[in-house]
């Protein structure tokens, strides 16, 4: 139903091929949250997948961190339009940390400190797609930005990026997590405008 | 771009999209009167084909499109609530911006606008109902951040609602207070609200307290204090709900209870 709206010729007139539809380029880093910033301490994080046996796989902040860390260059895509190109980071894929999980359920959900949670397939996460991120732009990733760790599954729209994560359920059905359940999509890939249900 | 998620939430009832809120959909908007609300600011009022009505601190996103199809979308939160078609919308002019100087300086009554929503359920209040505890409300805006708060004040004082309200307004002069006639009659009227300014750049003439920026003494001494277990929303720029959130924090309140929408981006 789309129609041309009556004077607005808009400003950026290259558009860039990375860019989905719907989105604008921004250099700085804008922050959705729906509360408070919970401040984290390492000495008492803790990230924990926990299967439908009950079983718990259990990681310190010097245990997560010995593991090896990858570098990765994304680019994210936040539902509220805005998408930042060739972002830095560096942390542990998840593929690292499911490699002694066994699970036959395919949907997992995301709990953060803070008590925010959303849901993500178990395949968006695997095969180099998803990383539990510990660091942004060479730095200690900042609590605004979800320090110390947030998941980072940048295919996906950014709030399921879970900020301040600390574990991964595993759930045999896709359940709405905190956001979906307040109108966001249950998928949310940006390349299918997947914004809201 | 993108970050997203945020806290709180868990002691506090879920809404599902599918029951107790409007579908988000696409609507052709009409604009039907378009005028100053600031210096920087328009006040926007639209005619929805087929809005299915929203709650108070809901936002839409607007999605503008050139005539060789650029198109640019953007989220705006949304003034007004309630059943009907009749959405008003309060747009700061960013000074970069690619969207908002468009819809403050050129858009005009009679365009057509194509605006998605209602959108969002948890940045919400909606009038009490028999079920709900009777916890105050503390709302804290900074700048044009008051938009959903005064929306939510409005909703309030359209339902005679009792429960206590009280609004903290940090805004740089009295000329850029939005819905100044309107949060002036709305602390007029029978519902209990309690409205409190802050000015950071000059106060209205007569005023004891000089301007100056929001501190933490200041939050305190304008707000319901975190004894009553008050609900508070914030809304304002990232940097200025970081600071009165993580304050609301040492002055008490429990984060579950602090909601919280920041502005990013231009």
């Amino acid at each position: 139903m789309s129609f041309i709206t009556r004077g607005f010729s808009g400003r950026s007139r290259e558009r860039d091929d990375r860019l989905p539809p719907g989105q604008t380029l921004v250099g700085d880093f804008p922050v959705l949250s729906a509360g408070p910033t919970p401040e984290v301490d390492t000495a008492e994080w803790e990230f924990t997948i926990r299967t439908e046996s009950g079983a718990q796989h259990s990681w310190s902040w010097d245990q997560l961190t010995a593991l090896p860390i990858e570098d990765v260059t994304t680019d994210i895509h936040c539902v509220t339009h805005w998408s930042k190109l060739g972002t830095g980071w560096r942390g542990v894929a998840l593929d690292t940390l499911f490699e002694d999980v066994d699970t036959d359920y395919a949907y997992t959900m995301a709990h953060s400190y803070g008590g925010y949670t959303t849901n993500v397939p178990l395949e968006d996460l695997l095969d180099g797609k998803a990383w539990i991120a510990i660091e942004f732009d060479g730095e200690p990733l900042d609590p605004e930005h979800g320090g110390p760790a947030r998941l980072l599954v940048p295919h996906l729209y950014f709030w399921k990026s879970a900020k301040w994560v600390r574990g991964l359920e595993m759930m045999e059905d896709d359940e709405p997590g905190f956001w979906e359940q307040n109108g966001y999509h249950l998928r949310g890939d940006p390349w299918k405008e997947e914004r809201y249900w | 771009m993108t970050d997203s998620t945020g806290a709180a939430g868990s002691s506090a009832a879920v809404i599902g999209p599918s029951s107790t809120v409007p579908r988000a959909g696409w609507h052709v908007a009409t604009v039907s009167s378009t005028r100053r609300e600031t210096p920087s600011a328009a006040r926007i009022e639209l005619d929805v084909d087929g809005w299915p009505g929203n709650a108070a601190g809901q936002h839409l996103d607007i999605r503008l499109t050139a005539e060789d199809g650029y198109t640019a979308s953007r989220s705006y939160s949304i003034a007004s609530s309630g059943d009907g078609t009749r959405v008003v919308l309060a747009i700061d002019r960013l000074p970069d911006g690619e969207v908002s100087p468009f819809l403050v300086d050129v858009v005009q009554s009679g365009d057509r606008l194509e605006v998605h929503g209602p959108l969002g359920a948890f940045f919400v209040w909606r009038p009490r109902t028999e079920r709900d505890a009777a916890r105050p409300v503390q709302l804290i805006a900074g700048g044009s951040g008051v938009v959903p708060l005064y929306a939510m004040a409005q909703a309030h004082a359209d339902a005679d609602d009792p429960t206590p309200f009280r609004l903290l307004y940090a805004v740089r002069t009295p000329d850029d207070v939005y819905f100044a006639d309107e949060l002036a009659a709305i602390a007029a009227a029978p519902a209990p609200l309690r409205l409190d300014f802050v000015y950071s750049r000059r106060t209205p003439p007569g005023t004891a307290t000089p301007p100056g920026r929001i501190t933490r003494e200041r939050l305190a001494d304008a707000t319901i204090p975190a004894g009553d277990r008050p609900i508070v929303y914030v809304c304002g720029s990232t940097g200025f709900v970081e600071l009165v959130a993580s304050w609301l924090i040492d002055l008490g309140h429990d984060p579950r209870d602090i909601r919280t929408e920041r502005f990013g981006g231009t």
